[in-house]
């Protein structure tokens, strides 16, 4: 079983960086944004973009936690989840513009799920989508605003998102 | 775990993520839209052939808040005071659809008997039989307890070391038999009260300390003192002379509270007899955690769905 590389510890950070530059490029008041991670790595992925965008622009913009554990359309895989903690700013998400952050999108049903959840915990002025990878095949008529990279994929191959914080080290690789 | 039957089922690892999920769903009523999808389409029968509206209401406001629909089925003016059987009962319900059922029955085993006979393929969770189990109770004080006792990062903890008295007409308690086997499970340590009359034959073999005396008891400062409900049935005869007598011995009386630590959490079941089992003194005060059990159940009830609904495709 072949693994092979597509993104390094650098890439990582050169591209959760320009991924900052273009967030930023579109909603230049970082008092208006809130980013919102998905459990697990989404939200190292979160709280990273927030650094760049605190080291870019100086301001500290606010980091949260969606979970979409209670809202997935497959609650009867027969499979366990227990639900993570969402951490939502005291003030709310109303009027804020969110940035909706997860590894790697797919299906489009955890950004889906997303969507659902959003709308119980407030109404954003706007809702954006940022990823660290899109490797394509979606289910829904679903994409991202920001992508890090695209990785053109067959469905029976996996693409593997490794983060420190989740799993001691950084780096994307496919395997087939 | 497609059914929840039984407290002893529970493993340690099982008990805890019900409590997890169970405090994650306590988070839900601070929001916008204080309710999920996640049981959409799916259909509740609470099936009560004893009567106990706390216990029920508790069931269905846990499946609305989840997005279920709720069907009641009890005693009163149903097929059951027709004469109808469980079986028969339980071939209804299958008929029209149900997919998690919630029993309530006066005879011990009517969960696990509705369960396994094969009359149903729903998920059952047992929400009282006879003077067996009660495990959606026993869940719901450990996650009390963890919450008051372990502070806000009990997230994935047990009760390890936690020392809890439980007072009262052990012998016909089916929550006493429940929260023995959990808080076993869990690492706590229990203290059976109450008088010979009242607790169970065989009860030396329950991995529990025991005591007749509830004034020694109050004086080692447990963590928590749990009191039963003392059912009015049993109030004569031969279980104890009166309820007089019950009181001035096992009573949570204010002096018995005022020499408890202000750190001692009060715990009941409900619905509490003030005056009887309890003060009112101590059922109103700070270290009562009466309401917050009340809320509890429905957060871990809500768990408990959960839970069985996603594991029923599976088992």
């Amino acid at each position: 079983m072949p693994a092979r590389q597509i993104l390094d510890s650098s890439d990582i950070v050169r591209t959760t960086r320009r991924i900052a530059h273009e967030i930023l490029e579109a909603t230049p008041d970082v008092s208006d944004l809130i980013i919102l991670g998905i459990p697990t790595r989404g939200v190292a992925l979160a709280t990273r973009l927030a650094g760049h965008i605190q080291d870019i622009s100086g301001d500290t913009p606010t980091v949260g936690v969606i979970d979409v554990t209670l809202y997935r359309d497959d609650v009867k895989s027969g499979e366990i989840r227990t639900p993570h903690r969402s951490v939502i700013p005291p003030e709310g998400i109303d009027n804020r513009v969110v940035i909706l952050v997860d590894d790697v999108l797919y299906s489009g049903r955890t950004v889906r799920a997303a969507l659902d959840a959003l709308v119980d915990v407030g109404r954003p002025r706007a809702v954006r989508l940022a990823v660290l990878v899109d490797r394509g095949h979606r289910e829904l008529p679903i994409r991202a605003d920001f992508v890090g990279k695209n990785i053109p994929s067959h469905a029976g191959e996996r693409v593997v998102v490794r983060l420190a914080e989740v799993d001691d080290e950084d780096g994307v690789v496919m395997t087939s | 775990m497609k059914h929840l039957l039984d407290a002893h089922d529970l493993s340690r690892d099982e008990a805890i993520a019900l409590m997890d999920t169970a405090d994650e769903f306590a988070r839900i009523q601070d929001r916008h839209v204080p309710k999920l999808p996640t049981l959409r389409g799916v259909t509740v029968v609470n099936l009560f052939f004893e009567d106990s509206t706390r216990t029920r209401l508790s069931f269905e406001s846990a499946a609305k808040k989840l997005s279920a629909d709720v069907i009641t089925f009890t005693s009163q003016g149903s097929s059951v005071s027709k004469g109808e059987s469980l079986k028969d009962t339980a071939h209804t319900l299958e008929a029209m659809g149900g997919d998690i059922i919630v029993i309530r029955h006066s005879s011990s085993g009517a969960a696990h008997r509705l369960a396994h006979s094969g009359w149903v393929q729903a998920s059952v969770v047992n929400a009282g039989d006879g003077a067996h189990q009660h495990p959606t109770q026993a869940l719901l004080d450990a996650l009390t307890l963890r919450q008051r006792l372990m502070g806000a990062d009990a997230t994935g903890g047990d009760l390890s070391g936690v020392r809890v008295a439980i007072v009262g007409d052990i012998a016909h308690s089916r929550v006493a038999r429940s929260n023995v086997a959990l808080l076993a499970t869990l690492g706590a340590s229990v203290t059976l009260v109450g008088p010979r009359t009242l607790l169970p034959p065989g009860v030396e073999s329950w991995p529990v300390g025991i005591s007749t005396s509830l004034d020694d008891v109050v004086d080692t400062h447990p963590d928590a003192i749990m009191m039963l409900r003392i059912q009015k049935e049993r109030m004569r005869g031969a279980h104890f002379p009166s309820p007089k007598e019950y009181v001035t011995h096992y009573g949570l009386t204010e002096e018995r509270f005022g020499r408890l630590p202000s750190t001692t959490l009060i715990m009941h079941p409900g619905p509490m007899n003030r005056g009887v089992e309890v003060c009112s003194r101590a059922a109103d005060s700070l270290q009562s955690t009466i309401l917050q059990q009340v809320s509890n159940g429905v957060w871990m009830r809500m768990a408990v769905l959960y839970r069985v609904h996603q594991a029923g495709s599976t088992s």
